[in-house]
């Protein structure tokens, strides 16, 4: 046992040397990454890691591989697109601290980000007072209703959803609707706003149930559900693996019932781990995710499904539509700087609300001083229905 | 080493280094960092008295600073109170509760201890994530302006002054609370509670006041930063940040106050050198756990004590 | 009433996958006094490598076994770990165990990545169907499995030598190593068995809730909350906790409320620690003070 005392005292010095050392690496370092040219910073706060990476990890993915491609064709006004991005695992608490870094440490001139509508909703105070566009990739509708001068969304918002599938409901004739919402943010949001929405399409609640997001079991709730005798259809606003087991014991304890999920689930993983149960669930998406169905009312077509295919090629896994949000949010800043001209940041915020006509991912966008959305509820949304596997637009 | 100094000299020390130290800030972000340091080394100086004196891990502390500050939030945003008086009724009512709670968990022994203590950190968490009524949810609530007497902390400066003085506070206070009768007592209940019994000291009662020391500390400290952050949310009484607390205790050294800061600085420090790492983060993030674990698992502050035994052996031995 | 019977029933699946990863706590526990906060890691390690393996396109049968031998080369690191620590205070290893935990899930990350990944069931999709309910036949080979492994404990600890000198050896060290018992090897063997229980835990689970590196979190908690309430004297004790458990939660979330249905497992744990500290079947080992 000494020797590793000695080791250690001797050791000492030369660790905090070598501590000394690394740092003086590593900021050095990053001024040779900073170049002698300026670069355009642009920071990315997405939760990659933890409850909410399978939002955060398309997100950044699709951001550093169209940093990339933009620099490699020759970058923003003559001038290289740096990415600074940080992981938050979904915490609001990490969220603030990253943007604070963001803004007064590393100099950015927008922000892409967070993927999650608790951690948007923490950080908006900051890229007010530091007057640091942001276009966030999350949720919900309360992050542009009421709209901040400052703050974007090129995201489908939860509210949209509702309604498509109330649309939806309503055209089939089912006015009682049962409502089972994982606990996280997400569900939570969603199964606010459709409670919300449900009047105006004449549509009532009969049945609120909600499970926690790690549960592997959600018999009980559900037979609550399938025992009572005014349910006639079931949403379950949710991500992850909750909304799999809930269809898998939807059909172990036969309800027969229609079944709706949220975009959350809008990825082929849903249907892989679901399996036979998620045959005829209905589910409603961005458009991405049938990119290769969409027909000619859905203008950004093409776009679609030029990014479907390269990210499916490039990372060899499914699309998620949340990349597509990130992809959105990239080029209307990067858009907006050409044609601001600057990387003031001021001005790259008054560009970006003068989007127009931009072809995203995720749908054709118009800004506005009063609209920091950009995008409707028509061409937002699609509902589709799985069918052999295998996605299928409704018409 | 420190040691050598009386509680007068290290506590100037540490006034003069908080008084440098933002000579060497080149931004805003640096103001963040220390004054988020200085938040978490208050609740480990808590957390280290009941670790380090008492002897009673708690792996939920989390919560009680996660609860401590929803209630000041709540109290401010919802009913109007001022910041100020909001602590205040929310120290006192969580003094309260952990004198309540103490009680019956203090009975309990060694993991069970920390067993309990867990499982009602993990329930504090689950309600602060229900009652969204109160709460703002999962996704939390933003937090009102922290107004003093009409004076309005919206810059980093006076947030950092008002920290420094909190810390120096209590590192005074703490020091002469070891030194004082109550220190002795502490100190011999850790190490034997058993004979501290015999001899007629009514150990559950202290181990309770040690408790509810802990968790006022923490509900302090948990409310300025929800008020400095200007959001709080259920994460604060997470699990995982309930660990690290325990995990900034023990890297600094059980039962040593500096240890306590340096713990505390260097866990707020390191993620943030750590970003480099992206995928990877975690993972060193435990290898680091790890490795300080097995070779320095009476924390860094223990490594100085070892460098000034040598010094001092080699200084007597070439005599 | 069907519904009772449909909540039950829900409870006694979910109690099984409880008592699988509490089974990993118990025996870590009771030949080295040590709480395995890693344990939901090596449940999530189990289920992991084999799905990857399975990708990687190896058989079923060599998957499983590749995935379990790695499981507990896992959990002998982890024994080689502590064992290094020069500190053996309850909260040193506590920490040491956490770190793991943490360890585990960024090597997860790395090595495979963040993605939720399945597996088809083992016995096939269909179920049999009870009243108004289904009961799937993976769940009832969960059952099955856990009971198997449960009876094997019990008799490997009471009957066979090896396991006889483990018990004997948690219960007086010294008095062992007298007797010439290699106290080493029968931790380190400790070790190991519990890494391979629950990775064949997350084997089984993996095609009912699927899995991914964070799977581990909350089933460790869980797992721990059943071994505690069950007792951590024996292997029945994991048994008890874990159907115990997942019966209240599913009463619970079918009477009172589902968003409370985590907190379950943490209010009966503390009441057990207040009235019951040994839990339902007791503790064998005496409190260490």
């Amino acid at each position: 046992m000494p020797w590793i005392f000695e080791k250690f005292i001797g050791d000492y010095v030369m660790l905090k040397n070598f501590i000394l050392r690394a740092m003086a690496f590593m900021f050095i370092s990053s001024f040779v990454i900073l170049g002698a040219k300026e670069n355009i910073k642009i920071g990315a706060i997405v939760a990659a890691t933890g409850p909410a990476s399978f939002l955060g990890d398309p997100e950044l993915k699709t951001l550093q591989h169209y940093v990339d491609k933009i620099n490699k064709a020759g970058g923003v006004n003559g001038q290289m697109i740096e990415l600074i991005h940080y992981d938050t695992g979904a915490n609001p608490k990490k969220a603030v601290t990253f943007t604070k870094r963001l803004i007064n440490q590393d100099k950015v001139v927008a922000i892409i980000g967070p993927s999650t509508s608790g951690e948007t909703m923490a950080i908006l105070k900051f890229v007010k007072k530091a007057k640091i566009p942001l276009i966030s990739m999350a949720g919900a509708v309360a992050i542009i209703d009421p709209v901040k001068p400052y703050v974007f969304k090129i995201v489908a918002t939860d509210r949209m959803a509702c309604k498509k599938v109330m649309q939806d409901l309503k055209k089939r004739k089912l006015t009682n609707l049962a409502l089972i919402s994982g606990s996280g943010g997400f569900g939570k949001s969603m199964r606010k706003q459709c409670k919300e929405v449900a009047p105006d399409f004449g549509i009532k609640i009969v049945a609120d149930e909600t499970y926690g997001k790690k549960d592997s079991d959600m018999t009980s709730q559900l037979l609550k559900i399938k025992n009572n005798k005014d349910v006639q259809v079931v949403l379950n606003p949710g991500f992850g693996q909750g909304p799999a087991i809930v269809t898998k014991n939807y059909r172990q304890l036969k309800i027969q019932h229609p079944l709706y999920q949220s975009h959350g689930v809008a990825s082929k993983k849903y249907i892989e781990i679901a399996g036979k149960a998620s045959e005829g669930v209905r589910v409603v998406a961005p458009p991405v995710v049938v990119a290769d169905k969409l027909d000619d009312s859905f203008a950004n077509r093409k776009i679609a499904l030029a990014y479907k295919n390269e990210y499916e090629k490039t990372f060899n896994s499914q699309v998620a539509s949340f990349g597509g949000h990130a992809y959105d949010s990239l080029y209307i800043i990067v858009n907006a700087i050409k044609r601001a001209g600057s990387t003031n940041p001021t001005k790259i915020r008054d560009e970006i609300e003068k989007t127009k006509g931009f072809e995203g991912v995720d749908g054709v966008v118009n800004l506005s001083p009063t609209d920091h959305l950009g995008l409707d509820t028509k061409t937002g949304m699609v509902l589709l229905e799985i069918k052999n596997g295998d996605w299928t637009i409704v018409k | 080493m420190l040691k050598r100094y009386n509680i007068n000299t290290q506590i100037l020390l540490l006034i003069g280094i908080l008084i440098v130290i933002p000579f060497l800030f080149q931004n805003d972000f640096y103001y963040e960092i220390a004054i988020l340091s200085i938040l978490n080394a208050l609740i480990v100086i808590g957390l280290n008295l009941l670790m380090g004196y008492a002897g009673q891990v708690s792996l939920g502390h989390g919560a009680f600073a996660g609860l401590g500050a929803y209630i000041s939030v709540v109290l401010t945003s919802n009913y109007g109170l001022t910041p100020l008086l909001s602590i205040f009724i929310s120290v006192v009512i969580m003094g309260l509760l952990g004198f309540i709670i103490s009680k019956p968990i203090l009975k309990l022994k060694g993991h069970y201890l920390a067993m309990a203590t867990l499982g009602i950190g993990i329930i504090i968490n689950i309600v602060l994530e229900v009652e969204e009524e109160f709460t703002g949810g999962v996704d939390g609530m933003s937090v009102d302006s922290f107004v003093v007497f009409g004076y309005e902390f919206d810059n980093s400066v006076a947030w950092y002054i008002l920290c420094a003085v909190l810390l120096v506070f209590t590192i005074w206070a703490f020091e002469n609370l070891i030194k004082s009768p109550f220190g002795r007592l502490l100190r011999s209940i850790r190490d034997s509670e058993k004979a501290a019994n015999s001899v007629g000291i009514d150990v559950s009662y202290y181990k309770s006041i040690v408790f509810v020391i802990s968790v006022v500390i923490a509900t302090i400290a948990g409310s300025l930063y929800a008020f400095f952050s200007g959001f709080i949310s259920p994460q604060e009484a997470s699990f995982t940040h309930s660990i690290e607390l325990v995990v900034m205790v023990v890297l600094g050294g059980l039962g040593r106050v500096y240890g306590a800061i340096f713990g505390a600085v260097i866990l707020t420090v390191l993620p943030q050198l750590l970003t480099s790492f992206e995928d990877y983060e975690t993972l060193v993030f435990g290898m680091i756990i790890i490795s300080v674990m097995i070779f320095m698992p009476k924390g860094i502050a223990s490594i100085f004590d070892k460098v000034v035994k040598k010094k001092e052996q080699n200084s007597a031995s070439s005599k | 009433m069907i519904e009772l019977f449909g909540y039950l029933l829900s409870g006694v699946t979910v109690g099984f996958i409880y008592t699988l990863v509490g089974l990993g706590f118990t025996v870590i526990y009771n030949s080295s006094g040590i709480i395995n906060f890693s344990q939901g890691e090596f449940v999530m390690a189990g289920g992991m490598s084999t799905v990857f393996l399975l990708y990687a396109g190896l058989p079923l049968g060599v998957a499983f076994f590749l995935a379990i031998l790695i499981t507990s080369m896992i959990g002998i690191v982890l024994y080689k770990l502590i064992s290094l620590s020069r500190d053996s205070s309850q909260i040193s290893l506590i920490i040491l165990t956490l770190g793991f935990a943490i360890f585990l899930r960024g090597l997860a990350q790395v090595i495979f990545d963040k993605q939720l990944h399945t597996m088809p069931s083992f016995v096939g999709e269909g179920a049999f169907e009870i009243f108004d309910t289904t009961l799937s036949y993976q769940a009832v080979l969960i059952m099955v499995v856990a009971s198997a492994i449960v009876i094997s404990l019990y008799l490997f600890f009471q009957k066979t030598k090896t396991g006889q000198a483990m018990v004997a050896a948690s219960n007086n060290v010294d008095a062992a190593k007298l007797m010439g018992i290699n106290i080493k090897k029968i931790l380190m063997l400790n070790f190991a068995i519990s890494a391979v229980i629950a990775s064949i835990g997350g084997i089984l689970l993996t095609p009912i809730t699927s899995t991914n590196y964070e799977v581990g979190i909350m089933l460790g908690l869980k797992g721990f909350c059943a071994a505690i309430i069950g007792g951590l004297g024996t292997p029945f004790g994991a048994v008890a906790g874990g159907l115990v458990l997942g019966i209240l939660e599913s009463l619970v979330a079918g009477y009172v409320s589902s968003e409370y249905k985590d907190a379950v497992a943490f209010v009966v744990l503390l009441a057990i620690l207040f009235f019951m500290p040994g839990g339902i079947f007791g503790n064998l080992k005496s409190q260490r003070v």
